[in-house]
């Protein structure tokens, strides 16, 4: 569980939450995320680099780029902790029984 | 005394969960078994490559449990041991630690569907023989079991908030 309190700390200051937002949905270089933001590349690729410790983020080599996207594990581990795994199956499960009960009664 | 010990016992190697639904006996298995894939989070609850756009539970003993991706291949999750409509199912979970299967793992699920009334289902969940995940038991007991914890998120924001701070 130590890696996932490390990625709320990571995520504990807001321009690194904004970087891990902008990222969401996209793969791409420090550059191309800091476009708009109004913070440096550098303070974005550290923020990254944050991140990355944190199992958020993982990079990958494109040549000479370095691309950056969100490690699915990372955000499983947090919303696992956060959630728990069988409350959240079994919650699932339940809503969707009680739809198809619904739709049952309805006919 | 001896009962209140027994009932404050936490089982290290098992995890058991009782939920409520309204809908009835035979309809909350058949949710449960057949239609899997319609209410499994399997954006986050996944293990293959590809994107898991829908999970099966084969209907009878020895028979496959697994998802499948968008790209038509399919990763298995475990194997059905018992099979008992619309009362009883036991499935294998055979992804270790890492979200890795592994077909010697053999953690057992046990589900139980008990009807209350017409109308109600209580579902009992054990996932047990979590001692097979060796020195990681611990910490995949925790993943497994752990209820939404807000008060520790709160404290860890307030902790990482203080430290920007200072």
């Amino acid at each position: 569980m130590a890696s996932v309190e490390r990625a709320f700390d990571a995520l504990g200051d807001p321009t690194r939450r904004r970087v891990f937002t902008r990222l969401r949905n996209r793969v791409c270089t420090a550059g191309e995320l800091a476009e708009g933001m109004g913070v440096t590349r550098s303070a974005v690729s550290q923020h990254l680099q944050i991140l990355r410790l944190a199992g958020l983020v993982s990079v990958t080599a494109d040549g000479t780029r370095r691309l950056y996207r969100v490690e699915r594990r990372g955000v499983i581990a947090v919303r696992q902790w956060l959630d728990g795994f069988w409350d959240e199956t079994l919650d699932a499960f339940r809503m969707a029984a009680e739809r198809a009960a619904k739709k049952k009664g309805e006919k | 005394m001896a009962e209140q010990i027994a009932l404050n016992w936490t089982d290290p190697n098992s995890v058991r969960k009782t939920i409520k639904v309204g809908a009835p006996q035979e309809l909350a298995w058949h949710v449960f078994t057949q239609q899997i894939g319609t209410w499994w989070p399997l954006a986050v609850y996944k293990i293959g490559k590809a994107n898991a756009v829908d999970a099966v539970i084969e209907t009878k003993v020895g028979g496959r449990w697994y998802e499948r991706g968008d790209d038509g291949s399919t990763c298995d999750w475990g194997r059905v041991l018992v099979w008992e409509p619309p009362s009883r199912l036991v499935l294998s979970w055979d992804i270790n630690a890492d979200f890795q299967y592994s077909p010697d793992l053999n953690t057992e699920i046990e589900v139980r569907f008990i009807a209350e009334s017409e109308r109600v289902t209580r579902v009992e969940l054990e996932h047990r023989r979590l001692d097979r995940f060796g020195d990681r038991r611990d910490q995949m007991r925790e993943v497994f079991d752990k209820s939404g914890d807000w008060g520790q998120l709160l404290l860890s924001f307030a902790s990482a908030a203080e430290k920007n701070a200072a």
